[in-house]
């Protein structure tokens, strides 16, 4: 398909400006020439070209709404289409960050509150919604151990990360200052208590957890794993990644997790965008509040207003609030669902996941035999190493068949790993219709391996020579 | 209502499957004591119909306002009808970051577009999938310099957006680095002097905003020797991306990376956010840079596509070694800004020059007011500073007939007692200019 | 299957080779055996002329497309060349491991360090354990 820079036609053009209607005056005149560019160097198309250009695109695109989207950590649940009405809402939409607070109430109280459910969700003191992605809310929070262990004068230089971590969470870790320490799992999922007593010490910051764990598994340990941290004087904290299996059945603070992120774009429903925006909230419990991000909303009476009056404030880390629009629709969502609703969103996420884990079980290797949560971890080992057919090569035939792969080579500690989550919103009969075609695919592996090394064969373009792209890189054009 | 399809049925015959016999028994790994015995103290259920009335209810508590004189960091502008058609559809908002490749070109390749004219537009040789605002972009790309130079000091001028300051020394703080502010002079573009005398040999990175916080047009060319001359790296800012439609580019006056708020490009006010954060850089730090990055390459029948490249830069290989933690970033922001441009074409430049104008009127107007005085005269794009008798209650009135005002600096600049930091766009009209005249005097 | 290993030098338990070039410098590279386990290498970040090393510290860094693996000095010393086309044909240690695809030239610290490594024999065997 053509670039829309091949689609240029100089003298082209999609949009009008207004006739000016104040006095004219000579740009040269305000601004000196040397400061000037002399042209705009962007594609000349009419409308008409503009729009079918991107509904092509589109057409090459795969969302939720075309097809089932299994993709493990990334909880691709259908998002429902009032949540883009009620965010679409110019009494959301057109509000300037800057604008008086008696302009802005609704908007306060709608994020106060936010700040409140998803405390009362987590267990939690209160919550930031400052950062704007799950990453962003890791970095946030390890800033808040870096300021605490500062004002409580101890020297804290490294902190715990599990192998089967996401990658974020060393990254997150590493840009605080922090040297990265990997705590093993065992044979069942689990985190190797014996190699975490090990490695807790009074150096160390404490330990970043997922939970339920990125092996869909949830740590049957953690009151002994809170127990080990907290004794050295540790922090313990709370990917929520997963928090999809936990709402309304059980709660991260009561656990004992001092600090955790959430994504909204994951648990509470907003759509992901093709990679964003997100939102990654973070909660704290009560001995970590005064560390968060400024500026807060403070409640007076009825009204509402930013407070900067945090002097061990971590500072700020993005610009006016956060992800405000993706806020809202989380709000809608929580509104909509209610508490009940919530917590048969977390029973029918596992109730999925594991009767994908039984129906394939049969087909593929399952490291780990146990009840999961909300996802399950297949691996690919048996097929690999009897037909050549790798965890990718699964996952490009299930395009063929219309559905997007799961997560495929993570977490790192399982070969050819193969992560599906299916999340509450998908039916029976899609899990069926998902089941059948993996059972297919499993019978090519064994037959027609050549048939799954080809796929796909359906989409635009054929698999795509990334070594190329990478050895070459090309991420601009020139005519 | 939830959005659980299950009949009882369908969980019956699953749990059957499964060989359970209660939902319960699923969670028989989360020992008992953790098990939340209670609904959640939330808000009750609504249908759909509730739902969407409470919302518009919240909506409607705020005041829309009937115009903004505000920028510092957010403009309102037009956003053409074809932005929104094009990002609302479900291929686009519904789809996770493009793993896989073969079902997300579209993605990909309007990605690879957005890169394209963002590189153009700043001067720069490439530029990423996006950052989640300007503030972050800023302060990862002075991150950046510090650990590709392997120095700590961050030079930062004191007329960049308070709050873009306040998220470089959050992150400066947490990596462990020094920042130090110079000034800026009697026509509010930044001091050299003070400048050369912060910028030593173990300083990575300056950082500089154009036009600055205050409105004023910057001469980066002016100070790159400077930078240079010591070692560093020159990471040039802006809040108001439609000034690119005007000014020349920084990548042409000698930065190493141009980082900004792209919100301008087709984005709602929406309080704030979802932003977006704009980086590019020259082709030197290609592999360095974070965020994701859409590349051309070829199938395996030669016909041309688009894959994620460069992965290895990023957390999810490189852990942590990565230069940077980010992961989702604002992809659907990055495509509304693609559309816009491509909207826009070569009339960005008019737009932009409709900007001036607007500023300009405003600006004779209100300097005309007795009392009031602009306060820098150096070049300004689309906002600028004056000086009045009583801020608080020039805002105050506007305030009262549904408009938003202008910026009170003193409250980042103890200094600048008594100036406004005003912002005309394309949506303001000379009527309203008028209005505005004639609130204040009233 | 991956090449034979030469006779005719030295390798750490890292898979990078040392070949004594008698004039108290050493080339390095790194083996057969390991270029096949990172398939394809898109990119290789070189060490800067006259830059000090000491023995199995960074050398430097080649990438796959989706890997980051560190090359570890076989000896102390000091980078006195660098091998400058790989730095466009990155390809060339995948087809040339042990030849053309060298990466760095080192004036030894102490050359006794050589001793510490395996001869070709002795990494035949290393590999095969590891593979099993």
């Amino acid at each position: 398909m053509k670039l829309i820079f091949e689609k240029s036609c100089p003298g082209r053009s999609a949009s009008g400006i207004p006739a000016c209607d104040v006095p004219d005056c000579k740009v040269e005149e305000v601004i000196d020439q040397k400061l000037l560019r002399e042209n705009v160097d962007l594609p000349e198309v009419a409308e008409v070209d503009l729009v079918r250009h991107y509904m092509q695109l589109s057409r090459r695109n795969f969302g939720v709404d075309i097809g089932f989207y299994p993709l493990g950590s990334c909880t691709m649940k259908y998002s429902p289409k009032v949540h883009e009405e009620t965010a679409s809402l110019s009494g959301f939409t057109a509000l300037h960050p800057y604008a008086p607070a008696d302009f802005v109430q609704g908007a306060l109280k709608l994020m106060y509150e936010m700040r409140q459910y998803l405390s009362e969700i987590c267990g939690m003191a209160d919550f930031t919604l400052q950062p704007a992605a799950g990453a962003h809310g890791e970095l946030t929070g390890i800033m808040i151990f870096k300021k605490y262990f500062e004002k409580k004068g101890e020297k804290r230089t490294k902190i715990l990360i599990p192998d089967a971590a996401h990658g974020t969470n060393p990254a997150s870790g590493a840009l605080c200052g922090f040297q990265v320490v990997e705590v093993l799992s065992n044979t069942e999922g689990d985190i190797d208590i014996g190699h975490l007593k090990e490695l807790m010490s009074e150096e160390t910051a404490g330990l970043m957890l997922t939970n339920p764990n990125t092996l869909g598994l949830f740590e049957r340990d953690i009151e002994e794993i809170a127990a080990i941290v907290h004794d050295r004087g540790g922090l313990l904290y709370c990917d929520g990644a997963n928090m999809n299996a936990l709402m309304g059945v059980a709660r991260p603070g009561d656990m004992g997790f001092d600090v955790i992120h959430l994504n909204l774009h994951k648990t509470f429903s907003a759509p992901h965008g093709c990679g964003g925006p997100g939102s990654g909230p973070l909660g704290v419990k009560a001995h970590l509040v005064d560390f968060l991000p400024i500026p807060r909303i403070v409640k007076d009476g009825d009204r509402y207003e930013w407070s900067q009056d945090y002097p061990d404030t971590i500072g700020r880390i993005k610009s006016f609030y956060g992800n405000f629009n993706v806020m809202v629709k989380a709000y809608t969502y929580i509104r909509s669902v209610g508490p009940e609703g919530l917590k048969r969103t977390a029973e029918m996420a596992v109730l999925n996941a594991n009767y994908i884990k039984e129906r394939l079980k049969p087909y593929f290797r399952l490291p780990y035999d146990r009840a999961c949560m909300h996802e399950c971890v297949f691996s690919v080992e048996r097929q690999a190493k009897e037909s050549g057919v790798h965890a990718s090569d699964i996952a490009k035939r299930l395009i063929d068949y219309g559905i997007h792969p799961p997560t495929i080579y993570f977490p790192l500690i399982v070969p050819e790993a193969m992560m599906i989550e299916p999340t509450e919103t998908e039916s029976r009969d899609t899990l069926d219709a998902f089941c059948d075609t993996m059972i297919v695919i499993a019978g090519e592996a064994k037959e027609y391996p050549e048939r799954i090394k080809a796929a796909p064969l359906t989409t635009p373009v054929k698999r795509l020579d990334e070594v190329l792209a990478a050895r070459k890189p090309d991420v601009c054009w020139h005519k | 209502m939830d959005y659980v399809p299950h009949t009882e049925e369908d969980q019956k015959q699953m749990m059957k499957t499964i060989g359970i016999g209660s939902i319960e028994e699923l969670f028989i790994d989360i020992p008992g004591k953790y098990w939340l015995r209670r609904l959640l103290d939330l808000p009750p259920a609504l249908s759909e119909q509730e739902t969407f009335q409470i919302m518009n209810n919240i909506g409607s508590q705020n005041i829309i306002a009937d115009f903004c004189l505000m920028g510092a960091g957010a403009y309102y502008h037009y956003v053409p009808a074809v932005v929104r058609h094009v990002i609302s559809r479900c291929e686009f908002y519904t789809a996770y970051t493009p793993y896989q490749a073969e079902i997300s070109q579209g993605i990909l390749q309007a990605i690879y577009e957005y890169q394209t004219m963002i590189a153009r537009l700043t001067g720069m040789q490439v530029a990423n999938a996006s950052m989640y605002d300007g503030a972050s972009a800023m302060a990862e790309a002075a991150v950046l310099a510090a650990k590709t130079l392997n120095r700590t000091r961050i030079v930062v001028i004191r007329s960049i957006h308070p709050e873009y300051r306040e998220v470089v020394r959050t992150y400066a703080w947490a990596n462990g680095y020094e920042v130090i502010e110079t000034g800026y002079n009697a026509t509010g573009q930044l001091d050299k002097e003070d400048l050369k005398s912060a910028v030593d040999d173990n300083t990575a990175a300056v950082l500089v905003q154009s036009p600055n916080f205050f409105g004023v047009i910057e001469d980066i060319a002016a100070i790159e020797q400077v930078v240079h001359g010591s070692g560093a790296l020159l990471v040039a800012g802006f809040t108001e991306a439609t000034s690119l439609g005007i000014l020349k580019p920084a990548g042409e006056m000698g930065a190493d990376f141009v980082v900004g708020e792209g919100q301008a490009f087709g984005n709602p006010l929406n309080f704030g956010g979802p932003y977006l954060g704009i980086l590019a850089s020259m082709d030197k730090f290609l592999r360095k840079i974070p965020g994701r990055l859409a590349g051309a390459t070829v199938d395996k029948d030669g016909r041309r596509g688009f894959v994620l490249t460069l992965q290895t830069r990023e957390q999810h290989i490189r852990r942590e070694k990565a230069t940077s933690n980010i992961c989702s970033n604002e992809a659907l922001c990055a495509l509304a800004a693609a559309v816009y441009l491509v909207s826009m074409g070569k009339n960005l430049k008019k737009l932009a020059i409709l900007n001036i104008q607007k500023a300009q009127y405003l600006k004779k107007k209100l300097s005309a007011i007795p009392g009031w005085e602009t306060v820098f005269p150096g070049p300004t794009y689309n906002e600028f500073t004056i000086c009045c008798p009583d801020p608080h209650l020039v805002n105050k009135k506007l305030q009262d007939k549904g408009i938003v005002g202008g910026y009170d600096l003193s409250e980042s600049y103890p200094e600048l007692e008594g100036c406004l930091l005003f912002c005309a766009t394309e949506m303001i009209k000379s009527e309203d200019i008028d209005d505005v005249v004639s609130i204040i005097a009233g | 299957m991956s090449k034979p290993n030469p006779t005719d030098r030295k390798y750490t338990n890292e898979h990078e080779w040392a070949l004594d070039n008698h004039d108290g410098t050493i080339t390095a590279g790194i083996t057969d055996y390991a270029q096949e386990l990172l398939t394809d290498i898109v990119f290789v970040e070189l060490p800067e002329i006259g830059k000090k090393v000491r023995q199995f510290e960074r050398l430097a860094v080649l990438e796959s497309v989706k890997s980051v693996s560190d090359v570890y000095t076989p000896a102390s010393g000091e980078v006195v060349a660098i091998n400058q086309a790989l730095a466009d044909q990155p390809e060339i240690i995948n087809k040339d491991a042990f030849g053309e695809g060298w990466i760095a030239k080192i004036k030894m610290a102490d050359a006794a360090e050589l001793n510490k490594l395996m001869d070709a024999a002795a990494y035949d065997l290393f590999i095969k354990e590891e593979t099993q």
